[in-house]
Parts: structure tokens; sequence; C-alpha cells
């Protein structure tokens, strides 16, 4: 085992002088009195090895020993990490002692003492190899596949195998024997480094399955598929955060993966504390029973928060392994790319723009790349679908994160600052932003089965009407009221009537927090009944008041329960008023 | 601090900065605190046996044969009840002329708490501001700045919102403040007669900007023993963080580093969020909240030190002067305090979301009718009516100077409401409209 000792100390940077070969990305563990500090190399010159350290650097000294494992950051995958809350480097954080944190002290994201009843689903004789399920344990509801470890990438035989019957996750539950006869035990415990993607799957084909989040602005004008990625962003203020909480209570996932890097402790808390006693819609259990947080606040050490992404990213693929529906969301990717931007500057590396390090645009895609559908080689499917948020440094969208963002993701919800500014939420930005998706073939083929043969020209309807209202307020506003003509006060409100009913969604209201696609097909196809009506109006005085009322009936239609009594009653009223002016 | 008996004393300094000193010595930890010719000093960098030390008062006429002495450990705070009522210097030597503070010593710019073991914020902090109490409420346990320009009243915002909130303890630091408002906040705290609840921590611009890094933690240091040993509600006031964020690139200067936007150090993010986020509510009850100040130059929030912070922090309060009614209101619509949710509605009146949206909906349509006037164009009668709403909700509202309940703020809203618009205008949830709308 190579050993070291510390010569230099800059911040979380030390450089340690080592005896014998080092490994780019090794882990060490520099020894200050009883405690261990974790680093990563990240540069090596001659035997100086350049670290950085997971943790506050406080009182280390020159002289300190360091032992290196021979490995690179690795997370420990196995049953019983749903509903954990884990730091960055994958240290239970409910298992440490105190209310603030130690330094140098590590948990076991697993429970060892824990039985699981486990089933098997191979037998012996089988050829296996890395991914391949070997059996089962229920964990939660989630049936978590017990599986070859992947880094045995050959082929394996199955010697023998566990009966079922209740196991901890360190016994061993299989033997296999490679092509040589030499034997390998398999427990439900197995070690991935994070910075490699698990590739155990047969292909990955373009997703095509829209993916439900209950947010109308994303499901109805610029959807989300399974496998898919996409990324939020926004000056502060804007609503990021809340935005992908509600995608996170609402979303069609088997699993939530949330990675709070680098941001408001209080916004975890708010995780941890609604997250249990909200109901998932679709299960009936708790939503905490679907989901692990990955928690680096943003006053934790950084190079730990750099490492968080990764460490989310990998219980991802290990989940999309057992053919699950993985969601995986990330609150900042600006704050990851800003730890990267630390390290680089204490190592004096010749800056890019802004100061951040010159690959960060491969950095970023390489990262999203690692989303995706994909088949397993069992013919199963899974999926991880990414959104990241992005925080660009003064509400600037062509700094160097959002740009590089913007080539790696395919779905863009861009925050408006102006929106947010006029309450109108979630603040997303009708006309600037995207979904890819809706160009895939195969993405509107899915569309029209699943909701209706016309769904995505309706859809394409709308998104033109709040372009051509868009046009028509601007013209409002230089001409004035009475220098344009009516009919752009009609396209202007029959906009606004859109905006204010499909897009503006109230998040802290029980009923209209989330709707469910027959509800948003529903809402979406009796607006845009309306905008097809010719209205009579004398006067453009005339058009506001009328078209008000109208908001006010369709949004008292959101906030009731659909299709209650309360619903028809705004509805019949909403259709009267229409009538009153329709071009007869 | 005097030197002790047996202590290696290093004289031979390698290299003088305007910030940093270099002298070759061994066995010294990093950010480990040092005397150079008596003055208080940090490590900041060690390279075998050189190690660089950042001295807080400057190096002006030091020699190189000045005397180090290293003391072993990291900057403290000596924390105790008789911290109260005191006035400290950023080394949390007393400047009141009263005699040292006798109590624990305690590292500053400690650990920080474990995420799981904080507790949601969830008790409101009555201001009694309406541009605060009803739009923008604060919760125990938030961290929010002031985001003003300097002509702007913000200390005396800041003063009013700390007589006025019920907080055991107030902890005000001071960071490049003047010597007339040091002065201000001193005279108000005890013509209030609350300073025996106060405890400041003060580098005014007589004192070297260098010495301001150490103001947050002092305070933060003094503020977790209040809160997390004795479980009390503690309120911290920064002002001005503009200035601390100034003392970093000073020193980020000098060391070296490469500067990434407006100059700041590239760290700046982490080096904020290391202070805000000691805002916490405590599990046995104690709390601390942070309310700061960040002055803008021009307004520009798109600097890095605004941009930073408004990232970190759970919102923003701007201040504006309303020519319409000539005071300075809290602007409703960049003002946001995140943690709102938490307490609106809840434990305030149900009725509370729906009508501060509403206000601000229709202050938005004022604005828009404002910009219209300005350009000429006709006004129409909803118009009208928007403007002088908008003016008599400035008024009886968002100004400052306005002291009221919550519930007051929500009826002398919905009177307004009632004034100006129909029952489609206004357009809250009918439950609310059949309690409150008063025919």
């Amino acid at each position: 085992m190579t050993k070291g000792i510390v010569k230099g100390i800059i911040a979380n940077l030390v450089l340690i002088e080592v005896d014998g070969p080092v490994s780019q990305n090794e882990i060490c563990y520099i020894v200050k009195d009883d405690v261990k500090l974790m680093a990563e190399v990240i540069k090596v010159l001659k035997n100086i090895a350049y670290t950085q350290v997971f943790e506050s650097t406080r009182g280390l000294r020159p002289g300190d020993i360091a032992e290196f494992s021979a490995h690179m950051l690795e997370v420990k995958l196995g049953p019983g990490m749903l509903s954990k809350n884990y730091d960055g480097l994958q240290d239970d954080l409910n298992k440490m002692e105190g209310v603030f944190l130690k330094k140098g002290e590590y948990t076991d994201p697993l429970d060892a003492d824990v039985k699981w009843q486990f089933k098997p689903l191979a037998k012996p004789g089988d050829k296996v190899s890395g991914g391949h399920w070997l059996g089962e344990v229920p964990e939660s509801w989630i049936a978590h596949k017990i599986m070859v470890p992947f880094y045995l990438s050959g082929n394996y035989q199955v010697k023998s195998i566990a009966e079922a019957g209740q196991y901890k996750v360190d016994d061993t539950i299989a033997t296999l024997t490679n092509t040589q006869g030499k034997e390998i035990t398999v427990t439900m415990v197995q070690k991935w480094p994070v910075k490699i993607p698990i590739k155990t799957y047969k292909e990955k084909p373009r997703p095509f399955k829209v993916m439900e989040t209950g947010v109308r602005t994303i499901d109805t004008l610029n959807p989300m598929v399974e496998g898919g990625t996409g990324f939020i962003p926004g000056p502060f203020g804007c609503g990021k955060t809340v935005l992908q909480h509600a995608i996170s209570k609402n979303a069609d996932a088997d699993l939530i993966i949330v990675a709070a890097c680098g941001e408001r402790a209080n916004e975890v808390v708010e995780l941890f504390v609604e997250f249990p006693e909200l109901d998932d819609p679709r299960t009936g259990r708790k939503l905490m029973e679907r989901t692990i947080i990955i928690c680096n606040t943003s006053n934790m050490p950084v190079a730990a928060r750099e490492a968080s992404v990764y460490t989310a990213m990998t219980i991802a693929e290990y989940y999309r392994s057992m053919g699950l529906k993985v969601l995986l969301l990330a609150d900042s990717t600006s704050r990851w790319a800003q730890a990267l931007r630390e390290m680089s500057n204490r190592m004096e590396e010749l800056p890019g723009p802004d100061a951040f390090p010159m690959d960060l645009p491969a950095i970023i895609s390489n990262f999203y790349s690692r989303a995706g559908y994909v088949i397993l080689n069992n013919g199963s499917t899974g999926s991880i679908t990414f959104i990241g948020t992005v925080s660009p440094a003064g509400g600037n969208l062509k700094e160097p994160v959002t740009e590089s963002t913007k080539k790696a993701a395919r779905c863009f919800y861009a925050l408006s600052q102006q929106r947010a500014d006029s309450k109108r939420y979630p603040a997303v930005d009708p006309i600037d932003s995207y979904s890819k998706y809706l160009e895939y073939d195969e993405v509107i083929e899915n569309l029209n089965k699943l909701v209706s043969p016309t769904w995505v020209d309706d859809v394409l309807l709308a998104k033109n009407l709040l372009l051509r209202g868009r046009e028509s307020y601007e013209q409002i506003n230089i001409l004035g009221d009475d220098g344009v003509p009516l009919v752009y006060h009609d396209r202007y409100w029959k906009s606004e009537l859109i905006d204010r009913i499909i897009l503006q969604q109230d998040g802290f209201d029980k009923i209209d927090q989330s709707t469910p696609m027959e509800r948003q097909k529903y809402m979406l196809e009796l607006i845009l009944g309306i905008c097809r009506t010719g209205f009579e109006f004398e006067s453009f005085e005339e058009v506001m008041p009328y078209f008000i009322k109208m908001v006010n009936l369709c949004k008292q239609m959101n906030y009731a329960e659909f299709k209650s009594p309360d619903f028809h009653r705004f509805e019949s009223e909403l259709n009267e008023t229409v009538a009153e002016r329709r071009v007869k | 601090m005097t030197t002790q008996a047996f202590q290696r004393i290093y004289t031979k300094l390698q290299q003088i900065t305007k910030a940093t000193v270099t002298v070759q010595a061994t066995g010294v930890g990093n950010e480990e605190m040092a005397m150079v010719s008596g003055r208080l000093s940090q490590v900041v960098k060690i390279m075998g046996d050189l190690v660089t030390l950042q001295i807080f008062s400057g190096t002006e006429d030091i020699g190189t044969d000045a005397e180090v002495v290293f003391l072993g450990r990291p900057p403290v705070l000596k924390v105790g009840e008789q911290l109260a009522g005191r006035f400290f210097n950023a080394f949390g030597q007393p400047i009141d002329g009263g005699p040292e503070v006798e109590g624990k010593e305690v590292e500053i710019g400690g650990p920080s708490v474990n995420p799981v073991r904080r507790m949601q914020p969830s008790e409101l902090i009555t201001t009694g501001i309406a541009g605060i109490d009803l739009n923008n409420t604060l919760v125990t346990g938030q961290k929010i700045p002031f985001f003003a320009d300097p002509d702007q009243p913000f200390n005396q915002v800041m003063s009013l919102v700390a007589l006025r909130a019920e907080a055991d303890k107030i902890i005000l630091g001071g960071m490049g403040l003047s010597n007339d408002d040091y002065l201000y906040y001193k005279s108000a705290f005890e013509n209030a007669g609350v300073l025996d609840r106060i405890i400041s921590f003060v580098n005014t611009t007589e004192n070297p900007p260098v010495e301001r890094l150490l103001v947050p933690d002092m305070c933060l240091a003094a503020a977790e023993y209040f809160a997390a040993e004795k479980n009390e509600k503690v309120l911290v006031l920064l002002t001005d963080m503009t200035l601390f964020c100034d003392a970093l690139s000073i020193v980020s200067n000098r060391m070296d580093q490469i500067p990434s936007k407006d100059s700041m150090p590239g760290s700046l993010y982490s080096d904020l969020a290391k202070i805000y986020e000691k805002a916490v509510q405590f599990p046995d009850g104690g709390s601390i909240t942070i309310v700061a100040v960040t002055t803008l130059s021009g307004g520009d929030i798109t600097h890095a030190i605004p941009d930073n912070t408004g990232y970190i922090t759970e919102g923003q309060l701007f201040l504006r002067r309303d020519s319409d009614i000539s005071k300075v209101i809290v602007d409703p619509f960049r003002s946001l305090s995140r943690l709102k949710q938490l307490v609106i509605g809840k434990k305030t009146r149900a009725d509370h979301p729906q009508v501060m949206n509403t206000a601000i909906r229709l202050y938005a349509d004022a604005a828009n009718a404002k910009t219209k006037m300005e350009n000429g164009f006709d006004l129409t009668d909803y118009d009208e009516r928007v403007l002088r709403f908008a003016k008599e909700y400035s008024l009886h509202l968002l100004a400052i100077d306005v002291n009221l309940e919550v519930d007051d703020m929500l009826d002398t809203t919905w009177s307004l409401f009632r004034k100006h618009f129909s029952k489609a205008e206004v357009g809250i949830k009918e439950e609310f409209m059949k309690i409150h709308w008063k025919e």
C-alpha cells in the first residue's frame, strides 16, 4: 500500500509526497490525530500527489501521514438505500450523532444488520455476466434485484445460489465460476466507482415514452420523456427549486433521486419534512418510500459537492439496471461547476471563460449522457430521466454553464424573471422554452396514442397562439390600445387565457398543484375551443373585462375537483359567458 | 494574548506583501493563529517549510526580522452569558472599556449542522412593516439580505426590524461601518432599553479592511452558543456584506489567485454560504436568523456579490423610494421571502396567500398602466382604478413607517380591493370572498 507525507496545504488542496505508485482519482486518507480525512488525487507531479480533501483542512500539518486506498471514489450498492438521506460521499446522515457534523466521520450507507427476504431468480448452471439478475428482495415496494457485480464483464456460470430466505446484505447469496473455474462469491452488496458509467445494458435507443409530471406547462407544452434530459435555468427567485420539487412529487417514476448539490439546507429540510408526509398519488404510499436524497448543502465541503452528483447518478444507474424508471433531479449543477472552478483555480490551471476550467462543456455533456432509456440484456427496460437546474450568474443565460448545458440537454425550461416578478408561476417562459422530444416521430406517435389523436397538433396550435399573443401585446404597447385593430386585443387575451389557465399553476393549492394528463387534455381542449371562437366587440374596452370573467371561471374550475358538481357548475357558467358574444 | 513560555519564535521572514508574510517554520497547522510583531495573523498557505500568514491589520512597518509566534490554535472566541450587552472588535476584544469576557473558548467558523438534524423553520417573525410581514414574511432560522443602494436608509430599517422582532439576543456584526452608523445603532439600542440583549462585533472604517473577515464568524460563534446551548432565539444582523466581500477579494488578489467574475475570488459562493448557512432552527427550540445588508452599486443585482448572495439566501428585500407618496417602501416586485410559504395561511389567516398575490398582481397592472400613461396613451377605466389602488396600497401598507398587526394588514388590503374593484377583477377563491368581501 502506498503511503505519503503531507508537504503543502492551500485551503482544501493538499500536496502529498508519496513513496509508491498512485493513480489519478485514487482515494487516500490523511491521518490527523485520531481521525482520517478522505481525499482524492486530482493531479500527480513526479512524486507529489495533489489531492482535494473532502473535509475542512483546518489544523492539518506538513508531516501528517496519508494512506492510499488503491481505488477511486466508490459507492456501496445494495438493498436499503431507499428513503435514506446521504451526503455527497454516500454517508448515511441519520447515522451520524450530534447536531453538528464531525470531521472525518464516515458512516455505512447500508444497514449491515437488517435481514432481507431473498428470492432466487437464477439457478445453478445459468450463464451470467455483470448486471444479470440473480435474485430479488423486496425493498419497500420495489423488487430490488440482486445482480452479478457489474465489474464481471466476461462469461460466468452460477455454481450455487442461496435458497429463498432471510439474509443480511453481507451474506453470500451466490457463487459463480469463470471460464477458468475460478470461484467468485457474490453478496447483496457491490461497490462501483462513481465517475465511471455502469453500462451493463444491451442498447440505448431513442426515448419515446412520455413521462407525466403533473406540471401543465411541462406536460402540455414541452413534454419530458422517460430517459430524457432537461434543464431549468433561471435567476434566483424564479422558482427553480419549487418547480423541481413539484416535479418530484408528482412524476410518474418508480424512484426519485434528489441531489441537493451546494444549495440551501432549509430547502433540503423541506424535503425531509414533507416527503415522509406526502402521499405518492400512484402507489398510495408515502413519497419518501420511493426517494433517495443526496444532500451536500452549500456549507458542506466543496470537493464533496463535486462528488455528490456522481454519487447520485451512480445510484440511479444501479436502480436502472433493475428495470426501473428513475427520475434524477440535481439542484443545482452550477454549484457543481463552481466546485470544479474552485479546484482548478487552486491548482493554478489556465482558466477558460469566467474562470471555469476549459473542459467544462465536456464534463457536463458527459454527465448528461449517462441518463437515458435502456434495454437490458434480459429484455426489460429501465430509464434515468435527468433534470438539472442551472443558476446562471446574474441571470445571464450566456454564461458558460448554461451554454454548455444547452448543448447537452434536450429540454429547456427557461424561467423568466419577468414572469416571476408578476407572480406568473411556474415562471417557465412559454416562448423561449422547448422540448426537442416534440420533434421525435416516436414521441408524437406515443402522445397521440396516449392522449388524443390530435393532441400534438393542439399543442402546436396553443404554442402558436401564445406567440401571436405576445406579438400583439408588443404592438399594443408600441401603438397604444386604440392604435391597433380590435383583433389584436382579441389575440392577446386569448393567449392570456392559455397562459393563466393552462400554464399558470398554483403549486400550493391541493388540487391545482398536480394535474393528471386526462384533465390537462380536457382543459386544453376547452380553452382551445374558446380560442377558436370568434367574438364580437364594439370597442377594445369591452375585451378585457369579458376575458377576465372567463379567466376567473376557468380558474375556479382549476381549483375544483375534476368533474365535481362545482367543476361542472363553473363550466356551464363559462359556456353561457362564451355564448354572450359568440359571432352568430 | 501574550507569549507563553517555551514557544518557538521565528524571526526570518522570507517574503512580505501588503497583506501577507512568509516565514520558514515547521510543525505549523493550517488556519492556525500567530502573532507577527504583536499583530494577529492566520496561516493561509503551507508549502513545505514555508508558511504564509495573512496579517489582519496589514503589514506596514513589518521588518524581515519581525518575531513570529505561533499560537497553536485556530481563531477562537470566549463565549458566556457575559457577552450580552458588550461591544467587541473583530478579534473579540472589548472596545467598550469593559473587562475581558470570562468563558469557554470556542473555535470560530466551526463545523456545520447536519442537515437531517435541522428543524423546518416555522415560527413567524413579525416586524410590523407590511412590506415584510404581509408580502415577504420572515421566519426564524431564515437568512435574508437587504439589497440596498448606499443612500437608502437600510440601517434604520435594520434597527427597526431588530427592535420589533422578539428575539432573545441580537448580535450586530458591523463590517466597514462608518463611525456615525455605529453610534446610531448604539444609541438606537440604548434608547429602546434593550442593550442587555445586544452583542456587537464592530469593524469600522477606521480599522484595517482585512480584519472584517473575522466579524461574521465571531458573530455566528456567539450566536451558536446562545442558540444551540441556551436554546435562545438569536437574530444576527450583518452589515455590510459587500465590504466583507471586498476584503475577500483583497486577500485573494494578494495571494495571486485567478479572479473570477467582477474580480471576486472563485470561491465567493462557498465563502458566503459558510456564513449564511449558519442560519438554522435547532431541534431544541433555539434558532439563528440572519438579516444582512448587501449594498449594490447603481442597483446592479447581476454583480457577483448580490448575485451569489441571492442564490444562497432565502430571498431578498429591496427598498425603493416611491415618488407617488414620497416615502421609502419595501419593493413588492423584487422582494421575496422564500420561507414565507411555511407560515402564511398557516400561522397567519388562511386568506393571507391569496390576498398577498392578488394585491401584487393588481400592483403590477398599475405599473403597466403607469408605463402607458408615461408613453402618452389613453387610460382605460381599469387603468385609472389600479393606479388609485396602487397609490393607496403604497401609502397604507408598503411604506416602511407603517406599523400594523398582520390581520390589520389583511383587512386593509380587503378594504382597498372592495373600494376599487369588482369581485371578478379581484378573483380570489370563493370561500374567502364569502367571509371577507364586505358588500
